[in-house]
């Protein structure tokens, strides 16, 4: 089916020449990066996470979001979602690819990643994210793949991709949790040390995940004669309205125990990204810029009114999209650094070539996402009006 | 391939024994209790269950007297120098009052003399170490007889201990320590042959001197200190260091954690204490 990926318009190729020009500038900085260290970053001894981590944290998120698709599909048989399911299942393999490109280039030692592997140590949450990582990146690409050739030959897939799409539902919720868990379980970071951070992490992922798959099935119909369903954009955009409140009111829940308990640990980071700590505030106005977007968006979500209107729909999965991006791929993990272990305050700046080593990787992602969308907007068109066989 | 009967049970019999002599070579290192980098005991090494220290600072009087330890240290083990904080690597340091008991120092009325005191931090070599619980390669692990130790071959620079060190103990090397700033003056001033330097990109911190401990001598920050670091076995009633512990007042950095760091201050100075 890979062939289909090798025709296209002009403008389809247009696009991946945009994309391949942005990766390889940035594949020129990651050589700066990795001759001279990471010292090319704006990470210090105090702040030693960010861009990168934070970018990777998100991504899972944007990964594990896929299930909110194929849990009504397959457990609940839900039809609407048979032509868009394959667009979620597709966006976690992308987001998977960069997650793990962002692990990569976080590293002091890239060539030593084996060593993960060749030294298996079970008490690391960090193993197990790279397995449970692996296996649904694996996951993903195999069900993708095979229901999408069975579509296109025109018959039912195979029976043994059923259990498989079974195993990727808890496998999805695992990979979140796992990742929530790197930061959940170290003592002396007050601001990471919370019970419901695998709760926020899944929250947040199911409204940020499912609100990008409306762009890009929005973005798809207007390109292509592929159209995932209005009906099931529609009741995606339910999912992302409930799931972003549930982020929120988890939110809240963290300011109330941090200030109500008025321990000075539990405020400092939020008083650090919300007002400032000590004469810093770098991150004040992007804090407030994804709380301000976060509003908007349930507002205009929650009239379901104002959501049928696809133009707003639009604009406010762009938004929440945004504001979730601020949230969770950068303050989550900065405010984890500030106040540092000694209750000082080093402040952290992306610099420009990390900056554009981060740009690159979204390029390889977008990348292999336009790949797997070329196919399957192409298999779609072909068995257009042929009757759904799974 | 094929075999008969005979040949089977030959090899069998054979990969057996060898099974059990593996065997005992392994429980045989184990009574030994030889760490990694040993091939046979140095009857001159320091031995103890849980090796820790006292801080006495009130014995730590002028500038000199800290930068004494912190040369010390650093000049052995070629810790580079790079210039800036951002991408500093540091061991043992030196620090106020309110930065190194963060928890306990939310106070205004506090003693004057105590908030200009200055405490030497190093690597507290914890007995539940965060660290290492949380390395995803065993690249830091701790030792029997309590050192947290760091392989900085192993190690594949992904800072997760960083996270976890609720001490800050640990540095990366941001840059080459192995190179040069931009007036090309080198970041290891004078290198020390008898210890290894280490590479970009991976984590380091005190390892508590354990080419010291094996030779027989004490930590080098403890020999420079003129008695005011003594170093010695926790789990020995008898030894210095719990000798101290139970009749002074001590204090540990972050102990609401549970990481049971192995480093106790004494504050001492003022009559009242």
């Amino acid at each position: 089916m890979l062939e289909k990926a090798l025709v296209g318009s002009k403008r389809y190729w247009l696009w991946l020449g945009v994309l391949i020009a942005i990766i390889g500038v940035a594949f020129i900085q990651y050589l700066r990066q990795y001759g001279y260290g990471l010292g090319l970053t704006g990470l210090s001894r105090d702040v030693s996470w960010g861009l990168y981590i934070g970018q990777f944290t998100f991504l899972v998120g944007v990964a594990a979001s896929a299930v909110m698709l194929v849990i009504p599909y397959y457990l609940h048989d839900f039809k609407k979602f048979s032509k868009i399911v394959i667009l979620g299942e597709f966006l976690a393999v992308s987001a998977v690819i960069m997650c793990i490109l962002f692990i990569f280039v976080d590293m002091g030692q890239p060539t030593r990643i084996m060593n993960v592997v060749l030294n298996p140590t079970p008490n690391s949450v960090m193993f197990w994210d790279f397995i449970v990582l692996s296996g649904y990146l694996i996951l993903n690409i195999v069900i993708g793949w095979t229901t999408l050739a069975a579509d296109r030959k025109g018959v039912r897939p195979p029976q043994w991709v059923k259990p498989l799409i079974y195993l990727s539902i808890p496998w999805a919720v695992s990979i979140h949790t796992v990742t929530a868990f790197l930061y959940a379980g170290i003592p002396g970071r007050h601001f990471w040390l919370t019970a419901v951070m695998a709760a926020r992490f899944l929250a947040s992922a199911f409204a940020g995940g499912p609100a990008l798959l409306i762009i890009l099935a929005l973005l798809v119909r207007r390109f292509s004669k592929f159209d995932p369903g209005q009906e099931a954009i529609q009741a995606v955009g339910k999912i992302v309205t409930y799931a972003m409140f549930a982020n929120v009111f988890l939110l809240g829940l963290e300011f109330f125990t941090a200030f109500y308990s008025n321990i000075p640990g539990h405020m400092h980071p939020f008083k650090y990204l919300y007002t400032g700590l000590e004469g810093h505030g770098k991150l004040v106005p992007l804090m407030w810029t994804s709380s301000v977007m976060a509003l908007v968006s349930l507002v205009l979500l929650v009239f379901p009114g104002l959501r049928r209107n696809e133009n707003i729909l639009a604009f406010a999965c762009i938004s929440l999209f945004i504001s979730l991006w601020i949230d969770k791929g950068f303050g989550l993990i900065i405010g984890g650094f500030i106040p540092n272990m000694f209750e000082g305050v080093t402040e952290y700046w992306p610099t420009g070539p990390e900056s554009m080593i981060t740009l690159g990787v979204w390029a390889v992602g977008f990348l292999v996402l336009t790949v797997l969308y070329k196919v399957a907007v192409s298999v779609r068109e072909e068995t257009a009006g042929m009757p759904d066989n799974h | 391939m094929s075999m008969n009967r005979r040949q089977f049970l030959k090899i069998a019999g054979v990969s057996t024994v060898l099974g059990i002599g593996g065997g005992t070579v392994v429980t045989g290192l184990r009574r030994t209790g030889l760490e990694a980098s040993q091939v046979s005991p140095d009857p001159r090494a320091l031995k103890a269950k849980r090796w820790g220290f006292v801080v006495d600072v009130s014995k730590l009087k002028t500038d000199e007297d800290y930068q004494k330890c912190v040369d010390a240290c650093h000049g052995i083990h070629n810790v580079p120098d790079i210039g800036n904080p951002k991408d500093e690597v540091k061991w043992i340091w030196k620090d106020t009052y309110e930065r190194t008991f963060p928890t306990t120092s939310e106070d205004e009325h506090m003693n004057k003399e105590l908030k200009e005191k200055k405490f030497l931090l190093f690597c507290n070599h914890c007995a539940q170490p965060a660290c290492v619980r949380v390395c995803p390669t065993k690249a830091t692990f701790k030792r029997q007889d309590g050192v947290v130790m760091q392989d900085m071959h192993r190690c594949i620079g992904c800072r997760f201990c960083m996270a976890a060190c609720p001490f800050g103990a640990r540095s990366f090397n941001y840059r080459d320590p192995r190179g040069v700033d931009a007036s090309g003056r080198p970041f290891i001033r004078k290198e020390n042959p008898q210890f290894p330097t280490r590479m970009i990109g991976v984590v380091e911190k005190c390892t508590m001197c354990y080419e010291r401990l094996a030779i027989g001598q004490q930590p080098a920050c403890a020999e420079a200190s003129n008695g005011a670091i003594l170093f010695g076995d926790l789990d020995d009633p008898n030894s210095e260091v719990r000798k101290v512990i139970s009749s002074t007042f001590t204090i540990r950095r972050k102990p609401e954690l549970g990481t049971q760091p192995s480093i106790y201050y004494v504050i001492g100075g003022t009559e009242h204490a």
